[in-house]
């Protein structure tokens, strides 16, 4: 019975989100924003539903209510995991990471030389499994945050080089002969044309390490944290069975991962307006 | 060809770098073991050596430098020690031995070989449907790129268990997290590259009165070649990636994830940084292959980059 509702409330979901889309109304902001919120509500309805209906066991998969629930009771151990793994972990790695990165794209964009060398090896590397490292860090940094912020700082690094690097690279000949007849010299050029020129590339590498930073500082976790951290709550209370607890830090993770790149995204609209990509 | 030498110039002070920290890194295990085989250190107690910092110790300690180049366990073992034991694990081991990395290699491959397929499949398939209907592209683009932001990788491990007590075992598990990881890049990159052909492509098709599959077949899909391409060569190292970070707190038996554990918890770093390499390689390898093949595939379209 509660599967014939969830399979109902599935095609009305669909059914408005049809009339809506290819309505006369679909341009409207507020419409933009509500298709895909009753297409997210739709499905957590279903979920909850499903869960019930077929009285899946909570080990495999909680229903949304009680990791709902689970989100309420928990908050300030939620809050004390957020702030080890996020603010500290991760938010300190991708700093100390992205001032690396730009300092060294800055010295290597001096010489036409490094830039060509550092741009296929900074590619590269970004490819590799970097995370692969956390156990390495984990070892010689300790067990708490720095072990993880650094595992973050290497694996946000390339990323954020390699783009920096392009960018810097992408003014035309035209311009800087402009820069040149103005009489500026390296540093006005850098700062006046081409760090601007450059900032929808390095936003782009910004914006790719947000969800890397998340990644290294949760996965690190588990080669050897303090008693707090999401990581180090997600493989504990997953070894007590207790997987509503680990959907709550999974929403959180999510959560704070979307704010992180929804944050960048803003202060990119900000800094490069006059860039045809946000007109 | 033109960017051999400063690549290899960037290489060379990568090695630079990893040499010279050698002795820093190591200098006071080296130090504690030098103490035990009787030869000369200052500061001679282990404790007075803890004030020291790793350079400190190097610069008072000048002739145990070359034997931190050589010892066993290593915090940072160095490049040859590394090279060594790679190639003592890659070429000298017979590859169904439990110690080949060639056997590790494998066990890790298969599934980020299966992922990829799953992922990229399923990937094209949710472009299509998101270019060619509005509600899908609506409703469900927002959370493909708010699926991004779940840190998969860090379930990775859960996933494994859960599947696991549900019976399922082996390749398959390792190679959902793959797929997961390779799915994203496909979709985004197809969307990007179906929507390329710009209004005038699309009205001489028109003008051909060609149909909506027509149009798709002759104009759309080759259109979406070169990025389906750039999306490829991420997905697949994103797979190896998800694959190894599959196996690494799984207690799993093989593959580069294990090699990694293995060498961290029983005190054999060598094994752990040629494990690390190794992966490294083969992600390199796996790209160097898509690379190779979306140049031959896009000169053979007449696309070629110039």
């Amino acid at each position: 019975m509660i599967v014939l509702y969830a399979i109902l409330i599935w095609a009305a979901g669909w059914w408005l989100n049809v009339k809506l889309a290819n309505g006369p109304q679909s341009e409207n902001p507020i419409v933009k924003v509500l298709i895909p919120a009753i297409f997210g509500i739709t499905v957590v309805i279903v979920w909850e539903l499903l869960v019930r209906g077929f009285d899946v066991n909570p080990v495999i998969l909680p229903a949304p209510s009680s990791i709902g629930a689970r989100l309420m009771v928990e908050g300030p151990r939620l809050w004390a995991d957020f702030q080890q793994t996020i603010i500290k972990g991760a938010m300190t790695g991708y700093i100390i990471g992205g001032l690396a990165a730009f300092g060294v794209a800055i010295l290597a964009d001096r010489s036409d030389f490094l830039t060509r060398g550092i741009l296929p090896v900074g590619g590269f590397m970004a490819a590799l499994p970097i995370v692969g490292t956390a156990p390495i860090f984990v070892k010689w940094l300790g067990s708490d945050w720095e072990s993880k912020a650094a595992v973050v700082a290497v694996m946000v690094f390339f990323p954020i080089l390699v783009n920096t690097v392009a960018g810097l690279k992408d003014t035309s000949a035209m311009q800087r002969d402009l820069m040149r007849t103005y009489g500026a010299g390296y540093w006005p050029t850098l700062f006046k044309l081409r760090l601007p020129a450059a900032m929808p590339f390095i936003f782009n590498g910004l914006k790719i390490a947000t969800t890397l930073a998340l990644i290294g500082a949760i996965v690190a976790e588990f080669f050897g944290s303090p008693t707090v951290g999401m990581g180090f709550r997600i493989s504990t209370s997953f070894g007590q069975l207790a997987l509503d607890m680990v959907w709550a830090e999974i929403v959180i993770a999510a959560l704070a991962g979307s704010a992180f790149y929804g944050a960048m995204t803003l202060i990119e609209k900000r800094v490069t307006f006059w860039h045809p990509s946000q007109r | 060809m033109k960017s051999i030498l400063p690549v290899l110039t960037v290489i060379g002070a990568i090695l630079l770098f990893w040499i010279v920290c050698v002795p820093m890194m190591n200098m006071h295990l080296v130090a504690d073991q030098a103490q035990r085989d009787e030869l000369v250190v200052t500061p001679d107690t282990p404790a007075a050596r803890q004030d020291y910092s790793g350079a400190g110790l190097v610069l008072r300690n000048t002739h145990l430098i070359p034997l931190t180049y050589t010892f066993v366990r290593p915090r940072l073992p160095s490049p040859h020690q590394v090279a060594g034991e790679m190639y003592d694990t890659i070429i000298d081991k017979k590859i169904t031995s439990k110690r080949s990395l060639v056997y590790h290699g494998w066990v890790t491959l298969a599934p980020t070989l299966l992922g990829f397929l799953i992922g990229t499949g399923l990937g094209i398939l949710l472009a299509v449907g998101i270019v060619y209907s509005r509600v899908m592209d609506k409703s469900v683009m927002p959370w493909a790129i708010v699926s991004q932001t779940i840190p998969i990788l860090a379930l990775a491990p859960m996933i494994i268990v859960v599947l696991g007590s549900m019976g399922i075992q082996g390749l398959f598990p390792k190679s959902i997290i793959a797929a997961y990881l390779s799915f994203f890049p496909v979709v985004v990159g197809m969307v990007k590259g179906l929507r390329s052909p710009d209004g005038m492509q699309l009205d001489l098709l028109r003008t051909y009165n060609a149909s909506k599959s027509q149009g798709f077949w002759a104009l759309r899909l080759p259109a979406s070649a070169p990025y389906l391409f750039a999306s490829l060569k991420i997905g697949i190292s994103a797979s190896l990636v998800g694959t190894i970070v599959a196996e690494l707190p799984t207690g799993a038996k093989a593959g580069f994830g294990a090699r990694m554990l293995v060498g961290d918890q029983y005190g054999q770093p060598l094994v752990s940084w040629a494990a690390l390499f190794a992966a490294a390689l083969t992600a390199a390898a796996l790209v160097g292959l898509f690379s190779l093949i979306e140049r031959i595939t896009l000169k053979r379209m007449g696309m070629a980059a110039t």
